[in-house]
């Protein structure tokens, strides 16, 4: 647990706020797919922390970024800090994604809405450890597609909107590159219904497949057990044994 | 340094916080936050003769000052706890209890007589209170007669310091209390949560999957200090408080009820590190205000 300093706040869109953080001494190693479970103080309504993946790490600022939907109290409450401000953050938590080990493999990340923010971080590990990520990213239009531009720093990136205006319309699992390019791995993050649909088709296909759940949680250490996912071992916490998990150990009906 | 040393039973506390059951694993989890000896107790998750799956998600929702949960006992069985858990805890350097749970006097009994076997477990805490299973003891806590029959079953087959846990869900909570001092019990601790219920409206459905919960944290905190404040002066044996205890002066406030010690639960969410804060805040406390033991408050507010 740790207080850090808020450095910047920006809003890429009106509903989603970017706060990137920064401690005096070295952030602690963070893996892609953790989550930090943050401290909302001035919100009478917000009595538990708030799980929020890590989108980015910058070494060289030694900054975390977490990239944030404004969905209620809590949320809009962080909107409000200012650089300077404290942030009280207990991190990092969680398992993350896991790293393939063949790094001449093709592998496809799919994020939609707020989804799309631990896959950014995803997406520089890997090419930093030699592979070559392909991002397919979805959104309701246009305006809802975030960090476009950071994405294509670390791989080719498809889009999809659901009123086609921008990239191809329709659903991420609509998408043409699905049926030109072989991925041997694909990592999903979003909305449910889209990891599922994401999840049938990897089982199709016969692709390795890893999703990010983001259950309710409360105290994010697997202490509660409020958190839980039915999977293959019986119910498990995801925000100690997950929150990623591979497709084969859950017991999602595909 | 004020003296905190507190005994209930046989069970001496180099002080008297305590973490309450469900809220803070086998203590493991929070090793990388705190020093767990510097807690005087560790009650670990309720266990059961038999392994349990628990409810089905949400277990959880967030309330005004509380939360709902409805985890439902999910644990591995005691054998599992004697065999695995057990070695990774025995060592911790302060009190490891073990919350016990059943769906009859037998299997409480049963469960109970396995943990009074293991050399560094001196004492059980009897959940005879918890509302989100079906047969898993609430049955048994809100009856004179229910308790006294749990508690008579476990008292035969279990030697060593005997903590039952009461449930708030009833008429009148000091009849319960002394029906299980009756039986042998040699302290209760109080409150568990309160059965409640909260609406998802736009999905028109409860939030939880079993459409009930129990609801703690500070939202329940005014009920808890009464009720202990009622037990304490209704029983001889040691009262154990908890409920929405967020920091020092919440536990000064339970002690003065009447409270001999205290359960941090739900606060261990929101500050992993709050158990060792508010021992040092009681500290603090009675420093400033020149009492030079915790015992001199316990119960003091008529």
């Amino acid at each position: 647990m740790k207080n850090l300093t808020v450095e910047e706040v920006s809003f890429p869109h009106q509903r989603y706020v970017l706060i990137k953080l920064t401690d005096q001494q070295p952030l602690p190693d963070i893996l892609p797919g953790q989550f930090v479970e943050v401290k909302v103080d001035g919100a009478p309504n917000t009595f538990l922390r708030r799980p929020i993946s890590v989108n980015y790490v910058d070494r060289n600022k030694n900054q975390l970024w977490l990239l944030i939907q404004l969905v209620g109290e809590g949320t809009r409450t962080l909107a409000k800090l200012t650089p300077g401000d404290c942030l009280n953050v207990v991190f990092p938590l969680g398992n993350g994604f896991s790293m393939p080990t063949d790094t001449n493999c093709d592998i496809l990340l799919v994020g939609g809405g707020v989804g799309v923010a631990p896959l950014l971080y995803y997406g520089e590990q890997l090419k930093d450890k030699g592979f070559k990520p392909f991002f397919l990213l979805g959104a309701r239009t246009k305006n809802d597609l975030l960090q476009i531009p950071l994405f294509q720093q670390f791989g080719e990136v498809f889009i999809t909107t659901e009123d086609g205006s921008m990239g191809e319309k329709g659903f991420v699992t609509n998408h043409s590159v699905l049926g030109k390019k072989a991925f041997s791995h694909i990592a999903c993050c979003g909305p449910k219904p889209m990891m599922m649909s994401v999840a049938r088709y990897a089982l199709a296909n016969n692709i390795p497949c890893q999703v990010s759940l983001e259950n309710m949680m409360a105290c994010g250490l697997g202490a509660c057990l409020c958190c839980v996912e039915k999977t293959v071992k019986g119910n498990v916490c995801v925000c100690k044994e997950g929150p990623v998990f591979d497709i084969r150990q859950l017991t999602w009906e595909l | 340094m004020s003296n905190l040393n507190i005994k209930i039973g046989d069970l001496q506390l180099k002080n008297p916080v305590m973490t309450a059951s469900g809220t803070f694993g086998y203590g493991l989890e929070y090793a990388d936050f705190v020093n767990l000896s510097d807690i005087g107790a560790i009650i670990v998750k309720g266990t059961t003769l038999h392994h349990r799956e628990g409810n089905d998600y949400p277990r959880m929702a967030e309330t005004p000052s509380g939360m709902l949960n409805c985890v439902g006992l999910q644990n591995k069985g005691v054998d599992y706890f004697c065999n695995n858990i057990y070695p990774q805890v025995k060592d911790i350097d302060t009190n490891v209890i073990v919350n016990v749970s059943g769906s009859t006097p037998e299997d409480y009994a049963e469960c109970a007589a396995r943990i009074d076997r293991l050399e560094k477990i001196p004492a059980i805490e009897l959940n005879i209170s918890c509302p989100n299973v079906k047969d898993g003891g609430m049955a048994f806590g809100v009856t004179r007669k229910g308790a006294a029959e749990v508690v008579r079953a476990v008292r035969a087959r279990y030697h060593k310091t005997l903590i039952v846990k009461l449930s708030p869900n009833v008429t009148d909570i000091t009849e319960i209390a002394k029906a299980v001092e009756d039986e042998g019990a040699d302290a209760v601790s109080l409150i568990n949560t309160l059965m409640g219920m909260a609406i998802d409206i736009e999905r028109r459905k409860p939030v939880l999957s079993i459409k009930t919960g129990g609801l703690s944290g500070p939202a329940i905190k005014p009920v808890a200090v009464r009720m202990v404040w009622q037990v304490a002066r209704a029983v001889r044996i040691p009262v154990i408080g908890l409920g929405g205890i967020m920091n020092a002066k919440d536990a000064i406030e339970f002690f003065m009820a009447g409270a001999s010690a205290i359960q941090i639960g739900t606060a261990n969410f929101i500050d992993p590190t709050v158990s060792v804060k508010v021992r040092d805040g009681i500290n603090q406390w009675l420093d400033q205000h020149k009492v030079s033991s915790l015992s001199e408050i316990i119960g003091t507010v008529d």
